[in-house]
């Protein structure tokens, strides 16, 4: 019970993920793979906070959010000048940088130590120290997260979005100013990856920079693709089925010693062949 | 009364003209044409007015003293000006209802974010919709209609915008008659309307029909200007632009 209550965090926590990301990549067409970084800054400034000082969960949890709200403000203003290709490139630096300073930065991140010790939330005293509390707490905070993502793209702002997606220059000819819509939804999708940061962080209890690689950052883009660019259920769905897939190949009965060769050669064969047959993912209403 | 004016207006691409110290003027209810074979400068001159093109000399008056010399794509709205492209350029993933709704809702990021179409959105787009016989597919795709359809979505898109001033780049081409016969029939409704219409087309059937004015453009210069019979009789328009 405790691995599938584990299994279903870790869904949580990435559904988080790829919902903010497929407001900046599915709704707005920005090719962001710096997703990690803002996952890492949320986690990081959750776990110095509750490390440091020992305040409560959710007040790091918000602080954390302001931090990568503003630092996501400044790096999206560098990306604004960027289109496409270069965008995507541009974003590629941003997530390196952030990883090195999480590596090298040694007086507050404590480099390739990692910080141990992060303590799990509470609630009037109640501590979420088992796991089943500390999942319907990332149930809540994906359900908002959720309703959050659904009222932006319903709104006619999120028309607005897929509409720079589609053809920036000409929305700007109806007189939208598209960079104040770019920089906005940047730093909304950045600010709820640091929600799913401040989890991460406190659900582990301990942080490294191994976590917020370039790799994490295509893994979430993978969520998105897969489950469904401009689809919030599908966001939440490649994060279940990129979550559950390796899982699941724990249990066909390979020999042990090619065992973990072969699960990763058939998941990427299964996400070879989603992508041949179902270019949009499977609940996507959008086609990069 | 003339409501745009462009004065010694130049553009270049690598040291070409493109727009060659062009002054032209465009008048309220009006269709004023520009009229030139391929290359002439007829698209360039529209995408330099409306700030797809940052303009190389000269000005841009809207009235008598609004200078827009400098105008950004995303400010031609607040001037009163929309457009069409030559090439159709819609929000293709996105449904027909959405391309039009999307130019009627708020403008403001903040105020995007808290509103959603209202039923005075949704009957706009419906008229306008109906007007270009597009609302029985406004739950599909832009990218699923028809290439007229595409054109006359994008007309739609156009008109659906409180503008003063209209810049239609070559609406008519590709379209079936009964589809020549709504445009035209849109256009004549905005010169009615008191609006300013800057019409770049190639048939000069259609173009007779609607011009109150036509300027003829030659490598980026003005080669003649007139009435319709008046220019499209004159022996330099004939040899430039029908090569005969």
């Amino acid at each position: 019970m405790e691995y599938v209550i584990h299994l279903l965090i870790l869904i949580g926590i990435y559904g988080i993920l790829g919902l903010s990301l497929n407001l900046v990549v599915g709704f707005t067409g920005l090719l962001s793979v710096t997703h990690a970084a803002f996952y890492g800054i949320g986690a990081y400034a959750t776990a110095i906070l509750l490390t440091t000082s020992g305040m409560n969960f959710f007040l790091a949890m918000f602080l954390g959010a302001i931090i990568c709200g503003v630092l996501s403000l400044l790096i999206g203003l560098v990306l604004s000048k960027f289109k496409d290709d270069y965008y995507a490139l541009g974003s590629f630096g941003f997530n390196i940088i952030v990883f090195s300073i999480f590596l090298n930065w040694q007086s507050l991140t404590r480099g390739p130590l990692g910080i141990p010790g992060i303590a799990r939330p509470s609630i009037f005293g109640y501590s979420l120290s088992d796991n089943m509390p500390f999942l319907i707490l990332t149930a809540v905070v994906l359900g908002l997260v959720y309703l959050l993502c659904r009222a932006i793209t319903n709104s006619s702002f999120g028309r607005v979005l897929k509409a720079i997606r589609e053809d920036e220059q000409a929305i700007q000819t109806f007189g939208y100013n598209t960079i104040y819509f770019k920089l906005t939804i940047f730093v909304i999708g950045a600010v709820l990856a640091s929600l799913a940061g401040s989890l991460f962080a406190s659900y582990i209890t301990f942080i490294d920079p191994s976590t917020f690689t370039l790799n994490e950052s295509i893994f979430i883009l993978a969520i998105i693709i897969l489950g469904g660019l401009a689809n919030n259920r599908g966001a939440v769905l490649g994060a279940v089925v990129l979550i559950l897939l390796p899982e699941v190949l724990r249990f066909v009965g390979f020999p042990s010693d090619i065992a973990a060769q072969m699960r990763q050669v058939i998941y990427g064969l299964i996400l070879v062949l989603l992508m041949l047959y179902r270019p949009q993912g499977l609940l996507g209403e959008y086609k990069l | 009364m003339i409501t745009l004016e462009t004065k010694n207006l130049v553009k270049k691409f690598d040291g070409v003209h493109a727009v060659n110290h062009l002054s032209l003027s465009f008048e309220q209810c009006k269709i004023t044409s520009v009229i030139g074979p391929n290359g002439s400068g007829k698209s360039t001159f529209i995408n330099t007015l409306t700030g797809l093109h940052e303009i190389d000399g000269g000005s841009v008056f809207i009235g008598k003293h609004a200078d827009i010399t400098s105008i950004k794509p995303h400010e031609i709205g607040a001037y009163g000006m929309t457009r069409t492209f030559q090439e159709v350029r819609l929000f293709e993933q996105v449904t027909v209802l959405d391309n039009i709704l999307v130019v009627l809702t708020e403008r403001g990021v903040w105020g995007s974010l808290f509103e959603n179409h209202t039923q005075y959105h949704l009957d706009q787009a419906e008229a306008v919709l109906k007007r270009v016989g597009l609302w029985e597919k406004r739950n599909e795709l832009a990218t699923g209609l028809s290439y007229g359809q595409r054109k006359l979505l994008e007309i739609a898109r156009a008109i659906s915008m409180p503008a003063e001033i209209f810049f239609f780049d070559e609406p008519f081409a590709g379209l079936f008659p009964e589809m020549i016969k709504v445009v035209v029939s849109v256009m004549q409704e905005l010169r009615t309307k008191g609006k300013t219409v800057l019409l770049v087309e190639h048939n000069m059937d259609l173009i007779r029909q609607l011009s109150d004015y036509v300027f003829v453009l030659d490598s980026g210069k003005l080669l003649a200007e007139g009435t319709p019979d008046k220019v499209l009789s004159e022996k330099a328009v004939v040899e430039a632009y029908l090569g005969e």
